[in-house]
């Protein structure tokens, strides 16, 4: 195991009592049971609060654009396939502004952990909601209720069958640095959606609202039964159910690449003898 | 008396196969050792509609393409109808015997009699063309025995047997056209348009990763990695937008790849807040726009200059940038090699400008000197004090060490957001400013390395032609026109339209009688560029926002 301090200890721009400091915890304490040395990991990430994660953290971060950890996460995935590569974010960049990339995500299926840091709401724009809001939930920017019905990440997962689906809650640092553990040892795409309470701009999923709901799964849930793990994901209301939802098996895509790519794509050079060969076909 | 020039058109609608009869006739020519230039015109559909694939050719240098017709070749009705106006006094209409020839000198090709099956018609066209302009026999049977060897014997005698019917019978005809005189030159050429010779030019320069989304008229550039840089070792990928197709790009490069990212101008809209982030994060990435007609969306399969402007500025934010136009295949490659190097070496954006008469333009293209092509710079894999490596070190020629992630201990930490020197995010304003003035800085780098205009021509030309990119051609004819005529002409090309070092041009603009920008496209983008970055003032201009591409008639017309 790699000793904590190796992944550093960072002054944070989080207010006092937010979910992200008890995250950050669980990630380093993940990263040490997974033995992993700072510079053969890396995050990316978008932008808002939980974005801000990476910087906190000493290891390789590529911090882009809001709503657009996923697609630099895959290129870098791709190129490189001895880094292990974890995209973190808050629940608008990854479900709103990304929603695209994480539909692409779920379909390509690279080796990747994607770990959201779900407040339901927006942190650093300062309250409106997100995409996974409750409908009906008064915001500041909303004050009517929020009006549209909330995406379910988990259950989006579920049915496009990612190999590794969990929900976690912020309040349990044990549980979730061991499901974050699971995701990264899992083969392909790995989704972890985080139920993070907002101290400052959410005043409805707060920590006592998550504790009185969240339930870890039974021992005898069988992560691997497909409908039962479409069910499971349907719950989100009184009875949270938090843990691994869902475990299948499905070819990762770096596995489906043609095997002429060379990789890491960082050291692979030009083959003139190829390109010339190449080139007579043109005359 | 034999021929210097002809322009053959074919004419039908998509669906017909015009295109393959086009290529093959194309290729055959360069194969003879003929110079060539294509125009695709086609229309954004996938069946019906008029398309044409005009092939001017010529046993001597030809730049551009013309709009008369000396050869016409009708795959039906419509096409002799709407062509007629360009017929040279001397031309034949080509067309199948069911085909109204509307009194037109010309062929009715018994194309039933002559093929076994319609899949044949190209190659009995090419019977038909190679009868009238004397072309040497063993020339096209030598393409034809290339192209279908690998289908068998059986398909290969067919083809053989149909092109010498069809020559046979075009013999018999008593339709006269003046032969091709024989080409000069012996020594071999590629058969290549401008936006694979753009892959090529890539894929020299190490280029191994590609995430694109398709849009008219760069997918060809994507095609080509598909079907050539997998190969090469090439990981290619179809983003979910362009917005992926950039940011993934970004984030291979951040790994150590080599990207390049084709689009066209409503797809590079998408990608600008990532052309920010490889400004702000100096992240290499070449961008290879081909132009079309815009804006949302404009004419989809036509052609035009008119996205410089949005190139010059996408982005929020200053960073440095460079800007390739390279204006022939055998430029697209050169150009496009270097861009792939100053990314590198800058580690700015770089972007490559073409448009869809250049992207789908065939040539007889010189075969690349690839054994002596330049180093291409590199990111390092590791240092040697790794606890101590930053990033964005602070430094005179603002260029930071670039390492590359997981190959030593060192971090690399990049951010879009305003950083510190080890890439962690900051508001501390003093950091800001020395930040933006070390990227900004290696612009100075950018402007040394700059590719200097071509002048071609006469040393004090009465008229000086100044253009980018594709319009070269046009120029260059047009030029040769004048001189034909007695009068001076020049012509200054643009390959690379930012920065600009103003020493390199103004001294030509200010001794010629007359400097005239040619430009496709409304505003006179280079002229205003131009003008802002050296205070010279273009008092005439030439412009084409029509659709097509330039010509030479058509600027003789506006001088
Ligand atoms: C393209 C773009 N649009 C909008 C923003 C402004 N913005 C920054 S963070 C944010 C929302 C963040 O919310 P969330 O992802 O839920 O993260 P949190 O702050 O709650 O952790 C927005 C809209 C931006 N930076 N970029
Ligand atoms: S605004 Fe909310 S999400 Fe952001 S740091 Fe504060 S408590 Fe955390």
């Amino acid at each position: 195991m790699i000793p904590l301090e190796q992944y550093g200890e960072f002054e944070t721009a989080w207010c006092p009592g937010c979910g992200n400091h008890a995250i950050l915890k669980a990630v380093k304490k993940a990263l040490s049971a997974l033995d992993l040395p700072p510079h053969k990991v890396l995050f990316a990430s978008g932008i808002g609060q939980a974005a801000k994660a990476p910087h906190y953290l000493r290891c390789n971060a590529f911090n882009g654009l809001h709503g657009r950890s996923l697609p630099p996460a895959q290129g870098i995935a791709l190129s490189n396939t001895e880094l292990t590569v974890f995209a973190e974010s808050g629940d608008g960049c990854s479900y709103g502004e990304g929603g695209n990339h994480f539909l692409a995500a779920l379909r390509r299926n690279v080796t990747m952990t994607y770990l959201v840091h779900d407040n339901q709401i927006y942190g650093l724009t300062k309250g409106q909601a997100s995409p996974t809001t409750a409908q009906g939930q008064k915001t500041k920017f909303q004050p009517d209720g929020a009006p549209s019905m909330p995406f379910n990440p988990v259950a989006v997962a579920v049915t496009m069958n990612a190999p590794f689906v969990a929900r976690a809650f912020a309040g349990d640092i044990e549980h979730l640095a061991e499901i974050i553990v699971q995701a990264a040892r899992h083969p392909g795409f790995a989704l972890v959606d985080i139920l993070q309470p907002c101290v400052s701009f959410n005043k409805v999923n707060t920590y006592a609202w998550y504790r009185e709901r969240c339930q870890k799964l039974e021992a005898d849930y069988d992560p691997t039964d497909w409908g039962a793990a479409m069910r499971k994901a349907q719950e989100f209301g009184e009875r949270i159910p938090i843990g691994v939802i869902y475990k299948g098996e499905r070819v990762p895509f770096e596995s489906r690449l043609n095997p002429a790519v060379r990789r890491p794509l960082a050291t692979s050079r030009a083959d003139m003898g190829q390109l010339k060969s190449i080139l007579e076909e043109y005359v | 008396m034999s021929d210097t020039c002809v322009s053959i058109v074919i004419g039908g609608e998509a669906g017909q196969g015009l295109v393959t009869v086009g290529d093959f006739l194309a290729k055959a020519l360069v194969r003879a050792g003929y110079e060539i230039v294509v125009t695709q015109d086609y229309m954004s559909r996938i069946r019906g509609g008029h398309n044409t694939y005009a092939i001017r050719v010529s046993h001597e240098a030809i730049h551009g393409p013309r709009e008369s017709i000396d050869l016409l070749v009708a795959l039906n009705a419509e096409t002799v109808a709407l062509h007629r106006p360009q017929l040279t006094p001397r031309a034949l209409v080509l067309a199948d015997e069911t085909i109204d020839r509307l009194g037109h000198p010309g062929l009715s090709i018994p194309f039933k009699t002559l093929c076994p099956k319609p899949m044949f018609e190209n190659v009995a066209a090419l019977g038909v063309l190679a009868q009238l302009l004397c072309l040497e026999r063993s020339w096209l049977e030598g393409l034809i025995r290339s192209e279908f060897a690998k289908k068998g014997d059986e398909v290969l005698r067919q083809n053989l047997d149909v092109f010498a019917a069809a020559q046979g019978w075009a013999a018999g005809q008593n339709a006269t056209f003046s032969c091709m005189a024989p080409p000069v030159r012996t020594e071999k050429r590629l058969f290549m348009n401008g936006n694979e010779a753009i892959a090529f030019g890539a894929l020299a320069a190490g280029a191994n990763f590609c995430s694109y989304y398709p849009m008219t008229p760069a997918t060809s550039v994507a095609a080509t990695f598909v079907a050539k840089g997998t190969k090469m070792g090439m990981l290619i990928e179809q983003a979910e937008d362009e917005i992926a197709a950039i940011n993934m790009a970004l984030g291979a490069s951040y790994a150590g790849a080599r990207v390049v990212v084709p689009t066209s101008g409503g797809g590079f809209a998408l990608m600008v807040e990532g052309v920010s982030l490889a400004g702000m994060t100096e992240t290499p990435v070449v961008v290879v726009l081909a132009q079309r007609p815009g804006p949302a969306t404009g004419l989809p399969t036509r052609t035009e200059q008119g996205d410089l402007n949005m190139v010059l500025y996408a982005g929020h934010g200053d960073f440095p940038r460079a800007v390739f136009t390279p204006g022939t295949p055998e430029q697209c490659f050169e150009l496009t090699y270097r861009a792939v190097d100053q990314t590198e070496k800058w580690q700015s954006p770089v972007f490559v400008l073409t448009d869809q008469f250049l992207a789908d333009s065939y040539r007889a293209v010189v075969p690349f000197d690839l054994d002596s092509l330049p180093a291409v710079s590199a990111p390092g894999l590791t240092c040697e004090d790794p606890a101590g490596y930053k990033r964005y070190a602070l430094t005179p020629s603002g260029v930071s060490p670039r390492l590359v992630p997981g190959f030593g201990e060192h971090l690399v930490v990049l951010d879009s957001d305003e950083h510190t020197e080890d890439g962690h995010i900051t508001e501390d304003l003093a950091v800001r400013v020395q930040m933006v003035d070390k990227r900004m800085r290696k612009l100075e780098g950018l402007v040394a390395d700059v590719v200097p205009p071509t002048f071609t021509g006469d040393e004090s030309p009465s008229t000086l032609l100044v253009c980018w990119g594709s319009a070269v051609g046009a120029a260059l004819e047009a030029a040769q026109d004048l001189r034909a005529a007695g009068k001076s002409a020049a012509v200054l090309h643009f390959g690379q339209v930012y920065p600009l070092n103003p020493e390199q041009f103004l001294p030509i603009l200010e001794r010629a009688g007359r400097a005239v920008m040619v430009e496709g496209n409304h505003s006179c983008q280079l002229a205003r560029l131009i003008r802002q970055e050296s205070g010279y003032h273009f008092k005439d201009t030439v412009t084409r926002y029509d659709g097509l591409p330039l010509t030479a008639r058509y600027i003789l017309d506006r001088l």
